[in-house]
């Protein structure tokens, strides 16, 4: 289980770290620009989303229950802000390889959850919302925020970290009270 | 006559002072964080509690002394009946903990 887990966490922190070193697309050394930070802060918050909506379809779990529907309000609150400020800022989001890898990795951890049921799905996808807590929050730490210029879009983000890092910590707790 | 004027009057000197009105105290939530929480708190007195946070939270005494849910942006309050050091914490985000003391 924890095996399993790891391995998509790798992909995640791989394709936020490419993101940092600004490769594959772009040359080495170049930090994200404003619109790609935004886009890969919206898809971020996009796949949790899904995430959280299939655990509401799968489990009977009131506990992992009440912390799928926090990830859906909590994310779908900071990307209706996300959505107004970019609007604000006249920014369009600017897909990039690290939104692709992200939402591909994704879809990958929805095959491998959909395929668990149960406690099993339960301990799966508390781990997964850990793992992959930890590796955004890390990403918005070392590079996003760093690298946003805008001043309303770091001020976002930075909320956004405390929001996720409690998220990490929640989703932490619960998935060691399962065990 | 004029002694059965003063008379309700003296007896509500001599019943001594009087206890304290009921007050008002503000706690803000902002940024994931529960603000300063009020010193000299009584029993009896009320808590607003102002969500200014786009999420929502709640403010939940672990004690079950109170509980309140705060849509994104709003504020609601709530009476603190008992006296003592009460631990309180959002049942949404449980890392968010403070501790409210209250008086007599």
């Amino acid at each position: 289980m924890i095996q399993k887990s790891i391995f998509p966490v790798a992909s995640v922190a791989a394709a936020l770290l490419a993101a940092a070193a600004g490769t594959p697309a772009a040359a080495v050394g170049e930090a994200p620009t404003d619109p790609q930070i935004a886009h890969i802060a919206y898809t971020a918050g996009v796949i949790d989303i899904a995430a959280a909506r299939q655990a509401l379809a799968k489990s009977k779990n009131a506990t992992v229950r009440g912390f799928a529907q926090e990830m859906v309000r909590d994310h779908e609150a900071v990307n209706v802000a996300a959505l107004d400020l970019v609007k604000k800022l006249k920014v369009t989001p600017a897909d990039n390889p690290t939104s692709a890898a992200l939402t591909k990795q994704a879809k990958a951890d929805e095959r491998r959850l959909a395929a668990l049921n149960g406690r099993a799905f339960d301990r799966a996808y508390l781990a997964n919302e850990a793992a992959y807590h930890k590796a955004v929050n890390g990403a918005l730490d070392k590079t996003l925020i760093p690298s946003s210029d805008n001043a309303e879009l770091k001020s976002l983000l930075q909320t956004g970290l405390k929001l996720f890092r409690e998220h990490q910590a929640h989703a932490e707790h619960l998935a060691a009270e399962l065990k | 006559m004029r002694a059965a004027l003063l008379l309700p009057i003296a007896a509500l000197l001599l019943a001594g002072p009087v206890a304290a009105a009921p007050r008002t105290h503000v706690v803000v939530i902002d940024q994931m964080r529960f603000g300063p929480v009020p010193q000299g708190v009584r029993a009896g007195d009320t808590i607003r509690w102002i969500n200014r946070d786009i999420f929502r939270h709640t403010a939940t005494a672990r004690n079950g002394s109170f509980s309140i849910d705060l849509a994104p942006r709003a504020q609601g309050r709530t009476v603190v009946a008992k006296a003592g050091k009460i631990p309180f914490y959002c049942k949404y985000h449980p890392g968010m903990t403070a501790v409210l003391g209250v008086a007599k």
